[in-house]
């Protein structure tokens, strides 16, 4: 069924290709979708949820920051980025130890309470002494983990570490980092993290409204990462992404260096990951080591793998809807949770590698080939 | 810099004790369409592996006076050299348009890749045409036939203005009329390009060779024109285990060996 086409010189006779203009629809789909989205978000859901709900939904919204990067670096680029924690974690504790100093501050102390119980000594950690300054800590919140992945980017690919090497890799970083929190208990408040966070810039978080507008910040700042993500997707890098995943060999032959397009999607997949974290934090007021270790950086990926990875809509969709599960199962069922995500996610990755976003696509091409399985499988 | 074609002198390359070159000296001048030939394991992929720096080599490669041994692959494709390989490797979930667009691009700025491709690059729509791939462009190569996958992966090298171009069994698998084509295509595009081809069909060797190289248990055996090759005792010694056969028939494939790993 496909029209054979040679390479002698048949084609001089044949029209000048030109761009075909998309249809009308199909150029308005995409804005129109996210504009759906901001009115949903920013309208209806802080309009028909209770005080308690929404504060739960920019919980999840934040996961589903996490999970826009994975969809680009996991999706796209093919990296199964299993240590999202970590970079979530540099994000959460870069942004909770300004706000702890800024709590310390108020009440005029010097060091930060947990600090004050363990016996620091006396003096702020070298370390703490930048993240006094909102304008440092807010940027470190997003540089610290694009550092972080830039230079253990740079050697895992110059290495060609990949597959299940890169995941494994990415997930033993995650257990070290958390283990190193617990460890430092006088400095990073060991096993609790930093909790019983007060303010936010100044704003009372205990205050409803403020945590209202907390929503907000979470719910915009998720809607133009996936503008962001959306045109690297659509982008030549993106398709160039696509490529170096599925024959990164052949990539090389055309004259890239594949590491350096995996490392863009890694560590803008960080970032991204560092900026859910800094907003988790006033969102939900702690940062722990047990949101950083290997079972939240599993669940980062479980969300997107059960939307669908490889689709913005259906990462974002899917991290949200897990989280959703998640919360409402654990309560009735705390163990049984455990199992279930890992039930979904070697369903997902072994059955539905497209996530439920291809599953009209897989249905229908289904029916499809069972309706006319000549042609079915070709087009 | 297109003066000066492949130089290659004294390669050899090693593999745990096993050598696959056994120091080869090739001279391919531009605008050749050279065939090597040889049989199984005879180090043909092996020589064109060290030439594009997938495998490490000892002695010399130079192209159009630069010296490629010990650059990395990447490199070593910027300056101008591409390859296929002997199972087409294109980007299935691609569009034959991106395909092309993407191979065109190493060199591209970051600026320039953030964006969404507008239009169809001067040098995608010659290599659509060159290829006869115009009407499918906008299909995913995955879908396309064996044959269509070998000419996008031949217009991914053209796009890139290759001055060298490596093909590894280009016409395996393809049916009588698409060799035609393919032949064609690779006369057109070595008048001004230097051409390598490995091939087992002696057929299309003898069809559309400008010169040959034939190698055996890593070394050069014989090398010049169609008929001076065919002549050559030691070529039908090898190729038919015996010294007195006469030049063979031209008829379908003389030599019906498997694809060299």
């Amino acid at each position: 069924m496909t029209t054979t086409t040679s390479p002698a010189g048949t084609t001089a006779t044949e029209p000048p290709v030109t761009e075909p203009p998309a249809p009308f629809l199909e150029r308005f789909r995409v804005p129109g979708a996210f504009l759906i989205g901001a009115v949903l978000l920013l309208g209806i859901a802080p309009l028909a949820l209770s005080d308690f709900r929404l504060n739960l939904l920019a919980k999840y919204l934040c996961y589903a920051v996490v999970a826009v990067g994975v969809s680009l670096a996991w999706g796209r680029g093919g990296l199964l980025v299993l240590g999202q924690g970590v970079f979530f974690g540099l994000g959460g504790y870069a942004m909770a130890m300004h706000l702890k100093l800024a709590d310390a501050a108020v009440t005029g102390q010097t060091l930060p309470d947990f600090m004050q119980l363990y016996g620091a000594g006396d003096a702020l950690p070298w370390w703490w002494k930048p993240f006094a300054s909102p304008a440092f800590a807010l940027a470190m919140t997003v540089l610290l983990p694009m550092a972080v992945a830039a230079v253990l980017g740079f050697f895992v690919f110059r290495r060609r570490v990949k597959g299940a090497y890169f995941a494994i890799l990415s997930q033993a970083l995650a257990a070290a980092f958390a283990v190193w929190l617990v460890g430092q208990q006088a400095t990073t408040g060991g096993t609790n993290g930093l909790t019983d966070i007060q303010g936010f810039f100044g704003y009372d978080l205990d205050d409803p409204v403020n945590q209202r507008m907390v929503y907000f910040v979470v719910a915009a700042v998720l809607l133009l990462l996936m503008a962001a993500a959306r045109q690297l997707f659509v982008s030549r890098y993106g398709e160039l992404l696509v490529a170096v995943r599925d024959s990164e060999e052949r990539v090389r032959f055309l004259g890239y260096n594949p590491a350096n397009v995996k490392l863009v999607a890694y560590v803008v997949a960080a970032g991204m990951a560092g900026l859910a974290g800094a907003l988790f934090v006033p969102a939900v007021g702690i940062i722990s080591p047990a949101l950083t270790g290997i079972v939240p950086s599993i669940g980062f990926v479980i969300g997107a793998a059960v939307g669908g990875r490889a689709s913005l809509l259906g990462a974002v969709l899917g991290a949200v809807a897990v989280a959703w599960t998640q919360s409402t199962l654990s309560d009735a069922y705390p163990a049984a949770w455990t199992y279930l995500q890992g039930l979904l996610f070697v369903v997902a990755v072994g059955f539905l590698p497209g996530g439920l976003a291809s599953l009209v696509t897989v249905l229908r091409r289904k029916r499809r080939t069972t309706d006319d399985p000549v042609t079915g499988g070709a087009a | 810099m297109s003066g000066e074609g492949l130089t290659v002198r004294g390669l050899r390359v090693t593999f745990d004790g096993f050598t696959a070159v056994d120091g080869v000296d090739l001279d391919i001048r531009p605008g050749d369409l050279r065939f090597l030939i040889g049989p199984n394991g005879a180090g043909k992929t092996t020589l064109v592996d060290a030439v594009t720096g997938l495998v490490k080599a000892s002695g010399s490669v130079r192209f159009g006076g630069e010296e490629l041994l010990g650059r990395p692959v990447h490199r070593i494709a910027r300056l101008g050299i591409g390859r296929t390989f002997q199972t087409a490797t294109v980007f299935e979930e691609l569009t034959v348009l991106q395909n092309l667009d993407i191979a065109a691009g190493a060199g591209r700025g970051p600026l320039t890749m953030l964006r969404r491709r507008k239009g169809v690059p001067e040098e995608v729509t010659r290599a659509l045409e060159t290829t006869g791939l115009t009407a499918l462009r906008d299909r995913p190569a995955g879908v396309l036939a064996h044959g269509q996958k070998q000419w996008l992966e031949i217009g991914m090298l053209l796009v890139k203005d290759v001055r060298l171009l490596l093909l590894d069994e280009p016409v395996a698998g393809m049916s009588h009329d698409e060799r035609e084509a393919t032949g064609r295509l690779l006369r057109r595009i070595s008048e001004d390009r230097t051409v390598v081809v490995i091939e087992h069909d002696m057929d299309f060797m003898r069809s559309f060779a400008r010169s040959v190289s034939v190698l055996h248990a890593g070394k050069v055996l014989s090398e010049g024109s169609v008929t001076e090759v065919q002549a050559d005792a030691r070529v039908q010694e090898v190729y038919l285990g015996r010294a007195s056969e006469p030049e063979p028939e031209p008829g379908p494939a003389a030599v019906p060996v498997a694809e060299e790993a």
